[in-house]
């Protein structure tokens, strides 16, 4: 076992197939959790909103989803949207593009926890806020906008690169239905080849190099949402201007 | 005077407590309502209706002639009142000046230089001018309350609602803020204050309101109240709480 970790014939083995799979692999993946996560910060932030809306109608919806959504596995997902979604929308025998796939998948799953995160930071916001924001006039859109969502923002910053991180890496469960992205480049080359060890190291370092600068990022605003700014310096001049 | 506000048959329930059974009362122009009563009367949700911060189950609110309803209530929040809350509720992402400016900016779509001067104004008025570049959490309790005040102030609502605007203060703060809302009431804005404070009443009120189990059952001058209250329960709150 060691003697083939060990073994230079492998690892030259490993780099003659870096261009032709592990890059396009590595961009796939890339691709695929960009898109993902902008689809993930769509539908999060439209079911987060009707989570926390007073209409019982959009409550039970948006619940349904997070429920639904977090309560099976993604693996499940995307093997449903690859063999059975295809069947549901009259079977003729259309495959969706891989890229799509990926997208849908982590995009929807990972949807319903950004959904979660966006509606614990609206409640974690004090009720007394959007009383003093009604109060002066304010519009529902308009409070959101200028009252609660800055103070949410600061709050769900961390959790939501936290989920980003996750989804770059739950992004490998499109192997299961070659979905032409790292981990299924890695699958097949080393099954092919039987250099498990060099394949899955590789494969683990290109995966680390996406998600650790998140893992920092996601520490850095945690601090950063912790610290209470003193004051504004640059309102010195304008207040200045203005009541000369 | 002219009536203001007007409040016609008012009834609000939470489930099965009824906190308001069949008000009636009206504010006149710059009038100065003080209202007073036990924990669980009604006071704060009375106060909240003139806003519709708290949505009636009977009854109505006039403001200006006006029938306060959940479609026009931010129309008549932007136009005519302004309300001060116990827990100061500024906006903690906006330093001091931005949470003044921060309405007449979007809602009166002031130019932001003149916003700014009229805020100005308006934190000189409760001497804190020099805390405009801070952020709400940088002051104390009494300090946040007279921006809140400020922040009533600098969209010039006629009208003013105190809910209880010292009751969360530590003790050695709350004449700072009674200062800043004696000398406000020399103008001619209509306050409507919830209050335990006697002292305040006494000195500022035209009429005082006695709250209990969500009905008037007492009503007149500070004098009235402070020398012969006729209700014996009125008679019993003021014992408990004039030391």
């Amino acid at each position: 076992m060691l003697k083939g970790l060990f073994d230079l014939k492998r690892w030259t083995a490993l780099i003659e197939v870096i261009p032709e799979n592990y890059i396009p692999g590595f961009l796939m993946t890339l691709r695929t959790a960009l898109a993902g996560l902008l689809l993930a910060l769509i539908l999060g932030v439209i079911f987060g909103l009707m989570s926390t809306s007073h209409n019982k109608i959009l409550r039970a919806i948006s619940r349904v989803y997070v429920e639904f959504f977090q309560n099976t596995p993604l693996a499940l997902q995307v093997v449903f949207y690859y063999s059975c979604l295809p069947i549901l929308l009259g079977g003729t025998g259309f495959r969706m593009p891989k890229f799509i796939l990926g997208m849908m998948g982590v995009g929807i799953y990972h949807g319903a926890y950004i959904s979660e995160v966006i509606r614990t930071g609206i409640e974690a916001v004090p009720r007394g806020q959007s009383e003093a924001a009604q109060s002066q006039g304010f519009s529902y859109l308009q409070t959101m906008a200028w009252i609660i969502f800055p103070q949410t923002l600061k709050i769900i910053l961390p959790p939501l690169a936290n989920q980003a991180l996750n989804l770059v890496k739950n992004t490998s469960a499109l192997a299961l239905v070659a979905g032409m992205d790292l981990m299924y480049y890695t699958d097949s080359w080393a099954t092919s080849r039987g250099y498990f060890a060099q394949a899955y190291f590789f494969s683990a370092l290109l995966y680390f190099i996406m998600c650790y600068p998140l893992a920092r990022l996601a520490r850095y605003l945690e601090i950063k949402a912790i610290r209470q700014p003193v004051a504004k310096a640059s309102l010195r001049k304008e207040i200045e201007e203005a009541v000369s | 005077m002219a009536d203001f506000v007007k409040i016609e048959h008012l009834s609000k329930n939470f489930g099965d407590f009824e906190a308001l059974k069949d008000i009636d009362l009206t504010v006149k122009e710059g009038e100065k309502l003080v209202i007073i009563g036990p924990s669980g009367s009604g006071k704060s949700t009375l106060i909240r209706c003139m806003n519709y911060l708290e949505e009636p189950t009977s009854g109505t609110v006039t403001i200006e002639g006006e029938v306060l309803s959940r479609k026009n209530r931010r129309e008549l929040a932007k136009k005519y009142s302004a309300m001060v809350f116990q827990q100061f509720n500024l906006y903690p992402h906006l330093t001091v000046l931005e949470n003044l400016i921060l309405a007449p900016m979007k809602l009166q779509h002031v130019s932001r230089k003149d916003a700014v001067a009229e805020a100005m104004k308006c934190l000189k008025r409760v001497g804190l001018e020099e805390k405009a570049y801070m952020y709400p959490n940088q002051l104390s309790g009494g300090q946040q309350q007279r921006v809140a005040i400020a922040r009533a102030l600098c969209t010039r609502q006629k009208l003013i609602l105190f809910d209880e605007p010292t009751s969360a203060l530590d003790p050695e703060m709350v004449q700072e803020v009674l200062n800043v809302m004696i000398e406000l009431a020399k103008d001619n804005i209509t306050m409507v204050v919830v209050t335990h404070e006697m002292g305040f009443a006494r000195q500022v009120a035209d009429r005082v309101i006695f709250l209990h189990r969500g009905q008037i059952i007492e009503e007149g001058t500070p004098e009235h109240f402070f020398t012969n209250p006729e209700n014996d329960r009125t008679k019993e709150f003021l014992s408990k709480i004039i030391h």
